[in-house]
């Protein structure tokens, strides 16, 4: 009998442009979003998820047969992309928006996602899509799960460290759960969403981002999909947490015990 | 062997070291108990530490005081007085001056010099209750506040103006900015913004006599006769006591990038710098040299995020390229064709770097650099020097002070474990520091005068920025002439001539 040909791995990585978290958000004054003119950068989670897919291929070699990553965004988004081709992905998808484009949630997403996946099926499939548990502008954290819904597909979701046996076609996953961790064994194809402590992702380096100008990256428009992007809820009002009102200072002990008392808050009997 | 030890160390001795009352401290008084009754009449009690007054603080409250950043230099004073107001400062060293008592003005104790903790028993008087920022014009930039303010209280102050305060340095959380002005602090941002004899624009300065001298003007350009307020830039305390400070900020960039740069060899630093500030002319705002050696302290102390190890093996030093500037898109695309341009050439000067993607990389970039100090410190006791040297001599400098400790039979892990250099090539400012087991007579011999004049024979500078306090005096003879010190004494004569402004201090 002829040995069974090893199955190589081909990994979807979706990212997101969004506001860099360390920005301080301003809400606009028509309240109905926030102030979009500032440092954005690749959400972090996917920042974390593009770096799990490098560090498999640097594991498994030759098994990882592509990296590609793929966003849905305004023209700029191209550049999160670049971040990620130079980090180590192969190739990239830039499904292109204008920058006058609602955002898009997380169902229209989950099917371009399944869209693209379908139409990957030319370049031998997608096998394993990694992804962030959430963005951090919208925080929505349900477009992976929606993901593995469309396609009927094993989820595993908020891990925090993940083993792939690609001759077996199995993942092994411990995920972040209330209290403590769970190990779950899924199959391939897999939708994995990432947490935090999965990994730290590296630095991007010179030679890499040069070398990341030179690697392909295909734009699509949601119509070459066949998707709707249209969002379907109404934002009615943004507006900012209330301010926190600052704390006094006492003089004295008993100044404070007063105080307390004021506040309504009395002594426990022990 | 012993006798020649000995004889050394008598040679070296002679010129430098007091046998008993420090040069400067003769004919002072200590602090008593009736000083500390009139004290009290000035100032509410919980303004006096003292272990001389009748609720005495325990010594080691006064510790923090006593002692400096790096534990070197120890002082034994039994008192602080913390005012909150300049006249309560005035009230004070008005009566300091009646009675001779030294004085050592202190701010947040950050100095690497030794200049803001006394030599024997000086008073102690701390600006840190002192920390009102009286105003700020955001049309000018001119931003007028106490002496006691926080360097990094005044950067968070001006962050939603819109403006930034024009000195940055790894202390700022603790400096304040009476202390950088009296310092004449350079620090990270020089490059851009300038020193700070043209930055601050007044001052408020209580005078030894107690005389308040406000000069606290707001104006940009004042050509009035004697320019006063420069002398107090640099002074280290030693001519009064700051309590205002008026200063230009800068408006905020809108735009920052940095970037990490791993060069193959030293000789690449210079060439680098030329092309760096040809390219990105405007917008470059720092370039910061480490060696190899203290880039890996930093790393190992768990300064910032390193570069992938992997990425930098081989690479002899690294620069830290920082741009600021009001357009994005425009300041990428410049440090975009720089780093291209850089790395694609024949021979590069660089093997690799990173380029901060997100505020969070910025930092961590930043990190490793600004981390250094507290690094060295961590791995040892470190003989600071802060020198000014041509910027192609940087690795000389370091190499022969290396090879001269090793000729000592000094170079190992109970003598001194490490020399390193970094610095602001921008303002050819080189901190040589040497990382030692311990303090110790022998290794301090072996350094000094070795390393001062080394600097002089390059005609350099004994200290560039972190100034002379008690380490230097007895060396400032190597970067200022007899004419330049025997002039320097008339004035401090003319303004204290009862010496008791940070006596034994600057001039030896
Ligand atoms: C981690 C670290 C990084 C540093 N980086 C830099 C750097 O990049 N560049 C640099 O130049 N320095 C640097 N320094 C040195 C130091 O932070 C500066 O010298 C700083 O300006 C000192 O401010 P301070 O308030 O701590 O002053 P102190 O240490 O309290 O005092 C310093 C001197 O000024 C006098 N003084 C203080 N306040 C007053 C006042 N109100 N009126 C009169 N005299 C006063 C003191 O008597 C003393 O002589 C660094 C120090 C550390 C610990």
């Amino acid at each position: 009998m002829r040995p069974s040909a090893v199955r190589l791995l081909n990994i979807l990585v979706p990212v997101k442009r969004t506001v860099d978290y360390a920005v301080k958000i301003r809400v606009n004054p028509d309240q109905k979003g926030v102030d979009l003119n500032v440092k954005h950068s690749m959400n972090p989670f996917d920042e974390i998820a593009v770096e799990e897919a490098v560090r498999l291929r640097e594991k498994l070699k030759g098994e990882v047969k592509s990296i590609k990553v793929v966003t849905i965004g305004p023209p700029k988004a191209s550049e999160t992309l670049r971040t990620a081709l130079a980090m180590g992905a192969d190739s990239a998808i830039h499904i292109e928006v204008p920058d006058s484009a609602p955002a898009p949630e997380p169902l229209s997403v989950a099917k371009a996602l399944r869209a693209v996946i379908q139409k990957e099926k030319d370049n031998g499939g997608v096998d394993l899509v990694i992804m962030g548990k959430q963005a951090i502008d919208d925080d929505a954290g349900q477009t992976g799960q929606m993901l593995a819904g469309l396609m009927d597909w094993a989820q595993a979701t908020f891990a925090s460290k993940l083993v792939v046996d690609p001759k077996a076609k199995v993942a092994d996953v411990t995920r972040e759960i209330d209290g403590g961790l769970e190990e779950i064994k899924c199959r391939l194809p897999l939708v994995l969403t990432t947490d935090l402590r999965l990994n730290e992702p590296r630095y991007a380096s010179l030679p890499n981002i040069m070398k990341a100008k030179k690697k392909p990256i295909q734009k699509l428009t949601p119509a070459d999909l066949e998707v709707d992007l249209t969002p379907r809820l109404e934002t009615l009002k943004v507006t900012e947490p209330p301010k926190r009102v600052g704390g006094g200072k006492v003089e004295s002990v008993d100044e404070l015990i007063t105080k307390l008392k004021e506040a309504g808050i009395t002594p426990v009997k022990s | 062997m012993f006798s020649r030890q000995l004889a050394r160390r008598v040679v070296l001795r002679a010129p430098r070291r007091w046998s008993h009352t420090p040069a400067g401290l003769a004919g002072l008084n200590s602090v008593t108990e009736e000083d500390l009754a009139h004290f009290a009449k000035i100032l509410p009690s919980s303004s006096i530490l003292s272990t001389l007054s009748p609720s005495p603080t325990s010594s080691s409250e006064l510790e923090p005081f006593n002692n400096d950043w790096m534990n070197k230099y120890h002082g034994k004073s039994t008192t602080v007085l913390k005012p909150r107001t300049t006249r309560e400062v005035s009230e004070i060293v008005k009566w300091c001056n009646q009675r001779k008592i030294g004085i050592v003005p202190q701010g947040g104790n950050t100095g690497l010099v030794g200049g803001g903790v006394p030599i024997k028993d000086e008073l102690i008087l701390s600006l840190a209750n002192m920390t009102k920022i009286r105003s700020f014009d955001d049309v000018s930039g001119i931003l007028v506040a106490d002496a006691g303010c926080i360097l990094q209280s005044l950067s968070d102050y001006l962050t939603p103006h819109d403006h930034v305060v024009p000195l940055d340095l790894g202390s700022k959380g603790s400096c304040q900015i009476g202390g950088n002005v009296s310092t004449n602090a350079g620090g990270l941002r020089l490059l851009r913004y300038g020193s700070l004899h043209g930055s601050v624009l007044g001052l408020e300065v209580v005078l030894p006599d107690g005389t308040v001298l406000d000069q606290l003007t707001s104006l940009r350009k004042d050509n009035t006769g004697y320019d006063l307020k420069q002398l107090f830039i640099g002074a280290e305390g030693t001519l009064g006591i700051v309590t205002g400070v008026s200063i230009l900020a800068a408006p905020a960039p809108h735009a920052s990038n940095n970037v990490m740069l791993a060069l193959p060899k030293f000789e690449n630093v210079q060439p680098l710098y030329k092309e760096v500030k040809r390219q990105l002319s405007e917008i470059l705002s720092a370039f910061e040299f480490m060696d190899r050696t203290v880039y890996d302290l930093a790393v190992k102390h768990g300064q910032g995020r390193a570069l992938n190890p992997q990425d930098i093996d081989g690479a002899e030093c690294f620069v830290l390229v920082e741009t600021s500037g009001s357009n994005r898109d425009h300041d990428e695309q410049k440090l975009n064709s720089l780093l291209e341009s850089l790395m694609d050439t024949e021979e590069p000067l660089i093997n690799t770097g990173v380029l901060a993607t997100s505020p969070a990389q910025f930092s961590a970039l930043w990190a490793i650099r600004e981390g250094l100090t507290e690094a060295v410190s961590k791995e040892g006791k470190v003989y600071k020097y802060d020198i000014s040297v041509p910027r192609n001599k940087f690795q000389e400098v370091v190499d022969k002070t290396r090879e001269h400790l090793r000729s000592k039979d000094l170079l190992h892990e109970d003598a001194v474990k490490y020399v390193v250099g970094y610095g602001h090539v921008g303002d050819g400012n080189l901190h040589l520091n040497v990382i030692a087991a311990a303090y110790t007579p022998e290794i301090e011999a072996a350094l000094e005068p070795f390393v001062y004049e080394l600097v002089a024979s390059y005609k350099g500078s004994i200290s560039a920025e972190h100034g002379i306090g008690m380490m230097k005096t007895h060396a400032l003879q190597y970067s200022k002439s007899p004419t330049s010190i025997e002039w320097m004494k008339r004035i401090k004569a003319l303004f204290d001539p009862n010496g008791i402004m940070n006596p034994g201090k600057v001039l030896p």
